[in-house]
Protein backbone atom coordinates (compact mmCIF):
# COMPACT_ATOMS: atom_id res chain seq x y z
CA UNK A 1 0.00 0.00 0.00
CA UNK A 2 1.08 3.60 -0.88
CA UNK A 3 0.53 6.06 1.70
CA UNK A 4 1.13 9.89 0.72
CA UNK A 5 0.83 12.65 2.57
CA UNK A 6 0.20 16.51 2.29
CA UNK A 7 2.15 18.66 2.77
CA UNK A 8 3.17 22.30 2.77
CA UNK A 9 6.64 23.63 1.95
CA UNK A 10 8.18 27.04 2.06
CA UNK A 11 11.25 27.05 -0.06
CA UNK A 12 12.79 30.56 -0.86
CA UNK A 13 9.88 32.41 0.47
CA UNK A 14 7.52 30.93 -1.59
CA UNK A 15 4.75 28.04 -0.16
CA UNK A 16 4.63 24.74 -2.27
CA UNK A 17 1.72 22.27 -2.13
CA UNK A 18 2.52 18.66 -2.53
CA UNK A 19 1.57 15.17 -1.88
CA UNK A 20 4.35 12.59 -1.63
CA UNK A 21 5.07 9.38 0.42
CA UNK A 22 6.51 10.24 3.99
CA UNK A 23 9.99 8.31 2.73
CA UNK A 24 10.62 11.28 0.16
CA UNK A 25 13.38 13.26 1.73
CA UNK A 26 13.37 16.53 0.88
CA UNK A 27 15.95 16.50 -1.60
CA UNK A 28 14.03 14.08 -3.78
CA UNK A 29 11.10 16.65 -2.96
CA UNK A 30 12.83 19.26 -4.39
CA UNK A 31 14.33 17.47 -7.61
CA UNK A 32 11.91 15.59 -8.28
CA UNK A 33 8.56 17.11 -7.40
CA UNK A 34 8.82 20.82 -7.31
CA UNK A 35 11.63 20.82 -10.18
CA UNK A 36 13.79 22.55 -8.12
CA UNK A 37 17.10 20.93 -9.33
CA UNK A 38 19.81 22.99 -8.21
CA UNK A 39 20.60 21.26 -5.35
CA UNK A 40 22.13 17.75 -6.19
CA UNK A 41 22.38 14.49 -5.57
CA UNK A 42 26.08 13.16 -5.03
CA UNK A 43 25.90 10.21 -2.50
CA UNK A 44 22.42 10.36 -0.71
CA UNK A 45 23.79 9.35 2.21
CA UNK A 46 25.46 12.09 3.90
CA UNK A 47 29.13 11.85 3.07
CA UNK A 48 29.51 14.57 0.26
CA UNK A 49 27.53 17.60 1.09
CA UNK A 50 26.00 18.04 -2.56
CA UNK A 51 22.84 18.43 -1.82
CA UNK A 52 23.55 21.24 1.35
CA UNK A 53 20.29 23.46 1.83
CA UNK A 54 19.01 25.71 4.70
CA UNK A 55 16.72 24.86 6.72
CA UNK A 56 15.55 27.92 9.29
CA UNK A 57 18.86 29.59 8.63
CA UNK A 58 21.24 26.81 9.19
CA UNK A 59 22.81 24.60 6.68
CA UNK A 60 21.58 20.67 6.74
CA UNK A 61 21.78 17.79 4.27
CA UNK A 62 18.86 17.37 2.01
CA UNK A 63 19.32 14.02 1.27
CA UNK A 64 18.80 13.05 5.44
CA UNK A 65 15.90 14.93 5.84
CA UNK A 66 12.54 13.98 5.08
CA UNK A 67 10.27 16.33 3.18
CA UNK A 68 7.66 15.80 6.12
CA UNK A 69 10.23 17.41 9.00
CA UNK A 70 10.67 20.59 7.77
CA UNK A 71 7.22 22.00 7.37
CA UNK A 72 6.77 24.38 9.06
CA UNK A 73 10.06 25.48 8.68
CA UNK A 74 12.37 28.11 6.18
CA UNK A 75 14.09 25.93 3.27
CA UNK A 76 16.27 28.04 1.37
CA UNK A 77 18.18 26.50 -1.62
CA UNK A 78 20.37 27.70 -4.13
CA UNK A 79 17.53 28.97 -6.61
CA UNK A 80 16.80 31.50 -3.41
CA UNK A 81 20.23 32.37 -3.55
CA UNK A 82 20.70 35.63 -5.96
CA UNK A 83 18.71 39.08 -6.25
CA UNK A 84 15.00 38.96 -7.77
CA UNK A 85 16.99 40.85 -10.32
CA UNK A 86 19.44 38.31 -11.02
CA UNK A 87 22.28 39.31 -8.98
CA UNK A 88 24.69 36.65 -7.94
CA UNK A 89 25.12 36.19 -4.07
CA UNK A 90 28.28 37.32 -3.18
CA UNK A 91 29.40 34.05 -2.38
CA UNK A 92 28.31 32.83 -5.71
CA UNK A 93 30.52 35.65 -7.21
CA UNK A 94 33.57 34.91 -5.51
CA UNK A 95 32.94 31.17 -7.02
CA UNK A 96 33.03 32.63 -10.89
CA UNK A 97 36.00 34.87 -9.96
CA UNK A 98 38.15 32.35 -8.65
CA UNK A 99 36.93 29.54 -10.99
CA UNK A 100 36.33 27.38 -7.98
CA UNK A 101 34.81 24.23 -10.12
CA UNK A 102 35.72 22.28 -12.72
CA UNK A 103 32.62 20.07 -13.69
CA UNK A 104 30.73 21.95 -11.28
CA UNK A 105 28.38 19.20 -9.74
CA UNK A 106 29.41 19.92 -6.21
CA UNK A 107 29.05 23.87 -6.67
CA UNK A 108 25.44 24.50 -5.31
CA UNK A 109 26.35 22.65 -2.63
CA UNK A 110 29.85 24.14 -1.55
CA UNK A 111 28.30 27.58 -2.06
CA UNK A 112 25.34 27.06 0.45
CA UNK A 113 27.39 25.63 2.94
CA UNK A 114 30.16 28.33 2.09
CA UNK A 115 27.36 30.92 2.82
CA UNK A 116 26.77 29.84 6.08
CA UNK A 117 30.06 29.11 6.92
CA UNK A 118 30.85 33.08 6.67
CA UNK A 119 27.66 33.99 8.63
CA UNK A 120 28.53 31.46 11.39
CA UNK A 121 31.99 32.95 11.95
CA UNK A 122 33.97 30.20 10.71
CA UNK A 123 35.55 31.96 7.96
CA UNK A 124 38.56 33.74 9.39
CA UNK A 125 41.40 31.50 7.94
CA UNK A 126 42.33 29.28 5.09
CA UNK A 127 42.68 26.78 8.03
CA UNK A 128 39.47 27.25 9.43
CA UNK A 129 37.78 27.78 5.88
CA UNK A 130 39.02 24.11 5.37
CA UNK A 131 38.04 22.61 8.47
CA UNK A 132 34.38 24.62 8.27
CA UNK A 133 34.11 23.35 4.54
CA UNK A 134 34.89 19.97 5.39
CA UNK A 135 31.57 18.45 4.79
CA UNK A 136 31.58 19.38 1.21
CA UNK A 137 33.66 17.26 -0.89
CA UNK A 138 34.90 17.71 -4.40
CA UNK A 139 35.75 14.96 -6.57
CA UNK A 140 37.04 17.26 -9.25
CA UNK A 141 40.39 18.67 -6.21
CA UNK A 142 39.11 22.45 -6.87
CA UNK A 143 39.54 22.71 -3.19
CA UNK A 144 42.77 25.25 -2.92
CA UNK A 145 40.01 27.84 -5.22
CA UNK A 146 37.26 27.08 -2.91
CA UNK A 147 39.43 27.81 -0.37
CA UNK A 148 40.01 31.24 -2.00
CA UNK A 149 36.64 31.68 -3.14
CA UNK A 150 35.50 32.00 0.71
CA UNK A 151 38.16 33.95 1.82
CA UNK A 152 37.13 36.68 -0.72
CA UNK A 153 33.28 36.21 -0.38
CA UNK A 154 33.86 36.10 3.75
CA UNK A 155 35.45 39.82 3.20
CA UNK A 156 33.27 41.10 0.78
CA UNK A 157 29.92 39.23 2.56
CA UNK A 158 30.61 40.60 6.55
CA UNK A 159 28.76 44.19 5.62
CA UNK A 160 25.67 42.45 3.75
CA UNK A 161 25.53 40.32 6.53
CA UNK A 162 25.04 42.77 9.23
CA UNK A 163 22.68 44.16 7.12
CA UNK A 164 20.75 40.97 6.93
CA UNK A 165 20.46 40.98 10.73
CA UNK A 166 19.72 44.30 11.09
CA UNK A 167 16.85 43.76 8.78
CA UNK B 1 14.60 3.06 1.60
CA UNK B 2 10.91 0.73 2.38
CA UNK B 3 7.62 3.02 2.65
CA UNK B 4 6.77 4.16 6.13
CA UNK B 5 4.59 5.84 7.93
CA UNK B 6 5.47 9.28 9.45
CA UNK B 7 3.81 10.93 12.85
CA UNK B 8 4.94 14.64 13.93
CA UNK B 9 4.66 13.91 17.88
CA UNK B 10 3.42 17.13 19.55
CA UNK B 11 4.04 15.74 23.33
CA UNK B 12 6.46 13.71 25.01
CA UNK B 13 3.72 11.20 26.30
CA UNK B 14 2.74 10.68 22.82
CA UNK B 15 5.92 10.30 21.30
CA UNK B 16 6.22 7.56 24.53
CA UNK B 17 2.75 5.79 23.40
CA UNK B 18 3.71 6.42 19.57
CA UNK B 19 7.46 3.98 20.25
CA UNK B 20 5.53 1.30 21.93
CA UNK B 21 4.05 0.19 18.92
CA UNK B 22 5.73 -2.71 17.11
CA UNK B 23 7.71 -1.33 14.61
CA UNK B 24 7.74 2.02 15.61
CA UNK B 25 11.74 4.45 14.82
CA UNK B 26 12.14 7.42 16.95
CA UNK B 27 13.62 10.12 14.16
CA UNK B 28 15.64 12.97 15.66
CA UNK B 29 17.57 14.48 13.49
CA UNK B 30 17.50 11.37 11.39
CA UNK B 31 21.31 11.24 10.25
CA UNK B 32 21.61 7.69 11.62
CA UNK B 33 17.91 6.42 10.97
CA UNK B 34 17.46 7.65 7.59
CA UNK B 35 20.99 6.95 6.59
CA UNK B 36 20.44 2.77 8.03
CA UNK B 37 16.89 3.08 6.05
CA UNK B 38 17.69 3.82 2.81
CA UNK B 39 21.39 0.95 3.29
CA UNK B 40 17.87 -1.34 4.27
CA UNK B 41 18.87 -1.91 7.85
CA UNK B 42 16.62 0.25 9.48
CA UNK B 43 12.99 -0.93 8.49
CA UNK B 44 10.64 0.91 10.35
CA UNK B 45 6.60 0.58 10.18
CA UNK B 46 6.22 4.36 11.42
CA UNK B 47 8.97 7.32 12.11
CA UNK B 48 7.74 9.24 14.68
CA UNK B 49 9.30 12.14 14.47
CA UNK B 50 10.48 14.10 17.59
CA UNK B 51 12.94 17.01 16.36
CA UNK B 52 9.23 19.47 17.06
CA UNK B 53 8.86 18.85 20.71
CA UNK B 54 9.50 21.77 22.78
CA UNK B 55 11.59 22.21 25.36
CA UNK B 56 14.12 19.42 25.51
CA UNK B 57 16.39 22.01 23.35
CA UNK B 58 17.99 23.52 27.05
CA UNK B 59 21.38 23.25 27.65
CA UNK B 60 22.22 24.56 31.54
CA UNK B 61 25.05 25.32 33.45
CA UNK B 62 24.44 24.95 37.10
CA UNK B 63 27.09 25.21 39.70
CA UNK B 64 26.76 21.13 39.97
CA UNK B 65 26.45 20.05 36.13
CA UNK B 66 25.74 20.61 32.93
CA UNK B 67 22.52 19.19 32.00
CA UNK B 68 21.65 18.94 27.90
CA UNK B 69 18.46 18.10 26.48
CA UNK B 70 18.21 15.30 24.07
CA UNK B 71 17.00 17.21 21.15
CA UNK B 72 20.06 20.08 21.62
CA UNK B 73 22.21 19.91 18.55
CA UNK B 74 25.58 18.71 18.03
CA UNK B 75 26.33 21.91 17.08
CA UNK B 76 24.74 24.20 19.91
CA UNK B 77 26.08 21.82 22.59
CA UNK B 78 29.86 22.14 20.58
CA UNK B 79 29.56 25.84 20.81
CA UNK B 80 28.18 26.54 23.92
CA UNK B 81 30.71 28.99 25.75
CA UNK B 82 30.00 27.22 29.35
CA UNK B 83 30.25 23.68 28.35
CA UNK B 84 33.76 24.66 26.46
CA UNK B 85 34.31 26.73 30.06
CA UNK B 86 33.71 23.94 32.39
CA UNK B 87 34.05 20.49 29.96
CA UNK B 88 36.46 22.05 27.28
CA UNK B 89 36.94 17.69 26.52
CA UNK B 90 32.69 17.97 25.56
CA UNK B 91 32.69 20.48 23.17
CA UNK B 92 36.33 19.67 21.02
CA UNK B 93 35.00 16.07 20.61
CA UNK B 94 31.63 17.39 19.13
CA UNK B 95 33.59 19.96 17.06
CA UNK B 96 35.67 16.96 15.34
CA UNK B 97 32.85 15.28 14.73
CA UNK B 98 31.16 14.26 11.47
CA UNK B 99 30.54 17.84 9.58
CA UNK B 100 29.15 21.41 10.03
CA UNK B 101 25.68 20.10 8.00
CA UNK B 102 25.79 16.94 10.11
CA UNK B 103 26.01 19.06 13.45
CA UNK B 104 23.45 21.70 12.88
CA UNK B 105 20.90 17.89 11.97
CA UNK B 106 22.13 15.54 14.61
CA UNK B 107 20.63 15.65 18.39
CA UNK B 108 22.41 14.68 21.37
CA UNK B 109 20.04 11.67 22.25
CA UNK B 110 20.70 10.42 18.33
CA UNK B 111 24.19 11.16 18.92
CA UNK B 112 24.46 8.53 22.30
CA UNK B 113 21.78 6.12 19.90
CA UNK B 114 24.30 6.27 16.55
CA UNK B 115 24.93 2.93 15.35
CA UNK B 116 28.15 1.35 14.34
CA UNK B 117 29.83 1.91 11.03
CA UNK B 118 31.12 -1.68 10.75
CA UNK B 119 30.92 -2.32 6.66
CA UNK B 120 29.38 -5.63 7.03
CA UNK B 121 26.22 -4.26 9.34
CA UNK B 122 25.62 -1.59 6.59
CA UNK B 123 25.39 -3.96 4.16
CA UNK B 124 22.82 -6.45 3.97
CA UNK B 125 22.61 -7.08 0.54
CA UNK B 126 25.78 -8.31 0.43
CA UNK B 127 26.30 -9.70 4.00
CA UNK B 128 23.56 -11.28 5.12
CA UNK B 129 24.72 -12.69 8.02
CA UNK B 130 25.39 -10.22 11.24
CA UNK B 131 24.74 -11.03 14.53
CA UNK B 132 23.87 -7.28 15.18
CA UNK B 133 21.48 -7.15 12.62
CA UNK B 134 20.29 -10.51 12.77
CA UNK B 135 20.81 -12.74 15.55
CA UNK B 136 22.33 -16.11 15.09
CA UNK B 137 23.63 -15.26 11.83
CA UNK B 138 27.21 -15.17 11.78
CA UNK B 139 29.42 -12.50 11.61
CA UNK B 140 30.49 -11.42 8.55
CA UNK B 141 33.69 -8.96 9.85
CA UNK B 142 35.48 -12.43 11.15
CA UNK B 143 38.15 -13.17 9.05
CA UNK B 144 37.06 -10.04 6.85
CA UNK B 145 38.16 -6.31 6.60
CA UNK B 146 38.43 -5.34 10.27
CA UNK B 147 40.73 -1.85 10.09
CA UNK B 148 38.44 -0.17 11.85
CA UNK B 149 36.73 -2.97 14.30
CA UNK B 150 37.21 -2.94 17.76
CA UNK B 151 39.84 -4.44 19.78
CA UNK B 152 38.61 -4.08 23.12
CA UNK B 153 35.57 -5.42 24.82
CA UNK B 154 34.73 -7.82 21.23
CA UNK B 155 33.07 -10.88 21.58
CA UNK B 156 33.27 -14.06 19.29
CA UNK B 157 30.08 -13.06 17.99
CA UNK B 158 30.78 -8.98 17.08
CA UNK B 159 33.87 -6.85 17.06
CA UNK B 160 32.05 -3.79 15.75
CA UNK B 161 32.97 -0.73 17.38
CA UNK B 162 30.93 2.42 18.85
CA UNK B 163 31.68 5.17 16.53
CA UNK B 164 30.87 7.92 18.50
CA UNK B 165 33.11 10.93 19.87
CA UNK B 166 31.40 12.75 22.06
CA UNK B 167 30.30 9.49 23.98
CA UNK B 168 33.91 9.25 24.23
CA UNK B 169 33.91 12.59 26.79
CA UNK B 170 30.73 11.36 28.33
CA UNK B 171 32.19 8.55 29.66
CA UNK B 172 35.11 9.83 30.77
CA UNK B 173 33.39 12.14 32.84
CA UNK B 174 30.77 10.31 34.45
CA UNK B 175 27.57 11.41 32.55
CA UNK B 176 24.44 10.23 33.45
CA UNK B 177 21.58 9.50 30.97
CA UNK B 178 17.97 11.35 32.12
CA UNK B 179 15.16 8.44 30.84
CA UNK B 180 12.48 10.48 32.24
CA UNK B 181 11.30 7.71 34.70
CA UNK B 182 15.11 6.38 35.70
CA UNK B 183 18.50 8.21 35.20
CA UNK B 184 21.71 5.61 34.11
CA UNK B 185 25.12 6.03 34.35
CA UNK B 186 26.59 6.59 31.08
CA UNK B 187 29.18 3.42 31.44
CA UNK B 188 26.08 1.13 31.96
CA UNK B 189 24.10 2.35 29.72
CA UNK B 190 26.03 0.30 27.32
CA UNK B 191 26.19 -3.43 27.14
CA UNK B 192 29.24 -5.63 25.71
CA UNK B 193 28.09 -7.67 22.43
CA UNK B 194 28.77 -10.98 24.47
CA UNK B 195 26.30 -12.65 22.73
CA UNK B 196 23.46 -10.48 21.90
CA UNK B 197 25.73 -8.41 20.00
CA UNK B 198 21.81 -6.62 18.67
CA UNK B 199 21.35 -5.26 22.55
CA UNK B 200 23.56 -2.20 22.51
CA UNK B 201 21.94 -0.20 25.59
CA UNK B 202 19.62 -0.92 28.54
CA UNK B 203 16.67 1.46 27.24
CA UNK B 204 13.98 -0.69 26.94
CA UNK B 205 11.31 -0.45 24.96
CA UNK B 206 9.00 2.80 25.13
CA UNK B 207 11.94 4.38 26.98
CA UNK B 208 13.89 7.76 25.76
CA UNK B 209 16.72 9.86 26.65
CA UNK B 210 15.28 13.14 27.68
CA UNK B 211 18.54 13.95 28.59
CA UNK B 212 21.94 13.56 30.13
CA UNK B 213 23.62 15.29 33.14
CA UNK B 214 27.26 15.52 33.19
CA UNK B 215 28.73 16.57 36.48
CA UNK B 216 31.76 18.90 36.86
CA UNK B 217 34.53 18.51 38.02
CA UNK B 218 37.75 19.99 37.92
CA UNK B 219 39.62 17.20 35.70
CA UNK B 220 36.59 18.08 33.22
CA UNK B 221 37.63 21.77 33.31
CA UNK B 222 41.16 20.58 32.35
CA UNK B 223 40.47 18.30 30.13
CA UNK B 224 41.03 18.04 26.21
CA UNK B 225 39.30 15.07 23.09
CA UNK B 226 42.22 13.88 21.02
CA UNK B 227 41.06 12.05 17.69
CA UNK B 228 43.60 10.55 15.42
CA UNK B 229 42.35 9.54 12.20
CA UNK B 230 42.89 8.60 8.56
CA UNK B 231 41.57 11.85 6.80
CA UNK B 232 42.34 15.26 8.66
CA UNK B 233 38.40 16.34 8.93
CA UNK B 234 35.26 14.69 8.55
CA UNK B 235 36.04 11.08 9.29
CA UNK B 236 35.68 8.72 12.32
CA UNK B 237 38.14 8.08 14.65
CA UNK B 238 40.87 5.46 14.12
CA UNK B 239 41.49 5.73 17.99
CA UNK B 240 40.38 8.92 19.89
CA UNK B 241 41.09 9.18 23.89
CA UNK B 242 39.21 12.31 26.11
CA UNK B 243 41.18 12.96 29.06
CA UNK B 244 41.12 15.21 31.97
CA UNK B 245 43.55 16.06 34.81
CA UNK B 246 43.53 17.35 38.06
CA UNK B 247 47.00 18.04 40.31
CA UNK B 248 47.43 18.07 43.41
CA UNK B 249 48.45 22.04 44.88
CA UNK B 250 51.80 20.94 44.38
CA UNK B 251 51.32 21.22 40.85
CA UNK B 252 52.79 17.68 40.18
CA UNK B 253 51.08 15.04 41.43
CA UNK B 254 47.89 13.40 40.08
CA UNK B 255 44.78 13.85 42.11
CA UNK B 256 42.45 12.73 39.64
CA UNK B 257 42.80 11.36 36.06
CA UNK B 258 40.03 10.57 33.63
CA UNK B 259 41.05 8.59 30.84
CA UNK B 260 37.99 7.54 27.98
CA UNK B 261 38.59 5.93 24.68
CA UNK B 262 36.95 5.76 21.14
CA UNK B 263 37.28 4.17 18.24
CA UNK B 264 38.95 0.94 19.53
CA UNK B 265 35.96 -0.36 21.67
CA UNK B 266 32.66 -2.31 21.21
CA UNK B 267 31.10 0.30 23.71
CA UNK B 268 32.25 3.66 24.57
CA UNK B 269 35.27 2.84 26.88
CA UNK B 270 36.72 4.01 30.23
CA UNK B 271 40.39 2.71 30.93
CA UNK B 272 40.47 2.37 34.53
CA UNK B 273 43.61 0.96 34.65
CA UNK B 274 45.61 3.85 33.17
CA UNK B 275 43.49 5.96 35.84
CA UNK B 276 44.70 3.90 38.76
CA UNK B 277 48.39 3.99 37.69
CA UNK B 278 48.31 7.75 38.09
CA UNK B 279 46.21 8.39 40.75
CA UNK B 280 48.91 9.78 43.19
CA UNK B 281 51.74 9.60 40.83
CA UNK B 282 53.93 12.39 39.75
CA UNK B 283 53.74 12.55 36.11
CA UNK B 284 56.65 12.48 33.98
CA UNK B 285 57.34 11.49 30.72
CA UNK B 286 58.31 7.63 31.85
CA UNK B 287 55.36 7.53 34.26
CA UNK B 288 52.37 8.26 31.42
CA UNK B 289 54.11 6.11 28.87
CA UNK B 290 54.13 3.18 31.28
CA UNK B 291 50.48 4.15 32.43
CA UNK B 292 49.40 4.49 28.71
CA UNK B 293 50.40 1.17 27.54
CA UNK B 294 47.29 -0.05 30.34
CA UNK B 295 45.03 1.23 28.22
CA UNK B 296 45.20 -2.14 25.57
CA UNK B 297 45.10 -4.09 28.65
CA UNK B 298 42.87 -7.16 27.38
CA UNK B 299 42.99 -6.07 23.83
CA UNK B 300 42.06 -8.34 21.06
CA UNK B 301 43.81 -7.58 17.73
CA UNK B 302 42.25 -8.84 14.32
CA UNK B 303 44.52 -9.37 11.44
CA UNK B 304 43.78 -5.82 9.77
CA UNK B 305 43.74 -3.29 13.20
CA UNK B 306 46.85 -4.46 15.41
CA UNK B 307 48.20 -1.09 14.28
CA UNK B 308 45.22 0.32 16.96
CA UNK B 309 47.58 -1.50 20.12
CA UNK B 310 50.62 0.94 18.98
CA UNK B 311 48.75 3.86 18.42
CA UNK B 312 46.24 3.75 21.34
CA UNK B 313 48.89 4.05 23.90
CA UNK B 314 50.27 6.84 21.94
CA UNK B 315 47.13 8.44 21.41
CA UNK B 316 46.43 8.38 25.51
CA UNK B 317 50.30 9.71 26.17
CA UNK B 318 49.56 12.99 24.04
CA UNK B 319 46.45 13.89 25.40
CA UNK B 320 47.75 13.44 28.79
CA UNK B 321 51.15 15.69 28.08
CA UNK B 322 48.52 18.18 26.44
CA UNK B 323 46.26 18.66 29.96
CA UNK B 324 49.52 18.18 31.75
CA UNK B 325 51.45 21.36 30.18
CA UNK B 326 48.48 23.30 29.37
CA UNK B 327 48.67 25.27 32.59
CA UNK B 328 52.09 25.07 34.55
CA UNK B 329 53.80 25.52 30.48
CA UNK B 330 56.00 22.20 31.05
CA UNK B 331 55.73 18.73 32.44
CA UNK B 332 56.80 18.71 36.13
C1 LIG C 1 28.76 11.02 6.91
C2 LIG C 1 28.66 10.93 8.41
C3 LIG C 1 29.78 11.17 9.19
C4 LIG C 1 29.70 11.10 10.58
N1 LIG C 1 30.82 11.31 11.33
C5 LIG C 1 30.75 11.21 12.69
C6 LIG C 1 31.89 11.40 13.50
O1 LIG C 1 32.99 11.68 13.01
N2 LIG C 1 31.76 11.27 14.85
C7 LIG C 1 30.56 10.98 15.43
O2 LIG C 1 30.49 10.90 16.66
N3 LIG C 1 29.46 10.79 14.68
C8 LIG C 1 29.53 10.90 13.34
N4 LIG C 1 28.41 10.68 12.58
C9 LIG C 1 27.19 10.18 13.25
C10 LIG C 1 26.30 11.29 13.72
O3 LIG C 1 26.92 11.97 14.79
C11 LIG C 1 24.99 10.64 14.16
O4 LIG C 1 24.35 10.17 13.00
C12 LIG C 1 24.07 11.61 14.86
O5 LIG C 1 24.66 12.12 16.03
C13 LIG C 1 22.75 10.96 15.20
O6 LIG C 1 21.87 11.91 15.75
P1 LIG C 1 20.43 12.17 15.07
O7 LIG C 1 19.69 13.11 15.92
O8 LIG C 1 20.58 12.54 13.65
O9 LIG C 1 19.84 10.70 15.23
P2 LIG C 1 18.64 9.94 14.50
O10 LIG C 1 19.09 9.40 13.22
O11 LIG C 1 17.40 10.76 14.51
O12 LIG C 1 18.47 8.76 15.56
C14 LIG C 1 19.50 7.80 15.75
C15 LIG C 1 18.95 6.61 16.54
O13 LIG C 1 18.65 6.98 17.86
C16 LIG C 1 17.27 6.84 18.15
N5 LIG C 1 16.94 8.03 18.94
C17 LIG C 1 17.02 9.34 18.55
N6 LIG C 1 16.72 10.16 19.57
C18 LIG C 1 16.46 9.37 20.63
C19 LIG C 1 16.09 9.64 21.99
N7 LIG C 1 15.93 10.88 22.45
N8 LIG C 1 15.90 8.57 22.82
C20 LIG C 1 16.06 7.31 22.38
N9 LIG C 1 16.40 7.00 21.11
C21 LIG C 1 16.60 8.02 20.24
C22 LIG C 1 16.59 6.73 16.81
O14 LIG C 1 15.43 5.92 16.87
C23 LIG C 1 17.66 6.08 15.96
O15 LIG C 1 17.66 4.69 16.14
C24 LIG C 1 28.46 10.79 11.19
C25 LIG C 1 27.32 10.59 10.41
C26 LIG C 1 27.40 10.65 9.03
C27 LIG C 1 26.16 10.42 8.22
S1 LIG D 1 31.25 -7.07 13.63
FE1 LIG D 1 29.19 -7.04 14.55
S2 LIG D 1 28.11 -5.53 13.29
FE2 LIG D 1 29.92 -6.18 12.09
S3 LIG D 1 29.24 -7.97 10.85
FE3 LIG D 1 30.06 -8.79 12.77
S4 LIG D 1 28.20 -8.99 14.03
FE4 LIG D 1 27.67 -7.57 12.40
S1 LIG E 1 23.82 13.83 -1.52
FE1 LIG E 1 23.49 14.49 0.53
S2 LIG E 1 25.47 14.39 1.37
FE2 LIG E 1 25.80 13.48 -0.60
S1 LIG F 1 33.78 20.83 -9.37
FE1 LIG F 1 33.49 18.75 -9.97
S2 LIG F 1 33.00 17.85 -8.06
FE2 LIG F 1 33.60 19.80 -7.45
Amino acid sequence: MTRTIHLNLDINGKGYDLDVEPRVTLLDALRDHLVLTGTKKGCDQGQCGACTCHVDGRRVLSCLTLAAQVEGRQVETIEGLSGADGTLHAVQAAFLEQDAFQCGYCTPGQIMSAVACIREGHAGSDAEIREYMSGNLCRCGAYNSIVAAVRQAAQAVVPATKEMADA
Amino acid sequence: MRDFSYLRASTLDEARQAVLQAGASILAGGTTLIDLAKCGVAEPETVVDISHLEGLSGIEVTPQSVTIGALSRMSDVADHSGIQAEMPAVSESLLLAASAQLRNMATIGGNVMQRTRCPYFRDPGTFPACNKRNPGSGCSALGGITRNHAVLGTSEHCLASNPGDLAVALVAFDAVVDLGSRRVPFDEFFLLPGDTPDRETVLQPGEMIIGLSIPKSAAAKNSTYLKVRDRQSYEFAAASAAVGLELEDDGRTVRDIRVGLGGVATKPWRARAVEQALIGKVLDDATIKAASLLAMEGAVAQSDNTYKIDLVPRVVARAIETVSTDKSGGLA
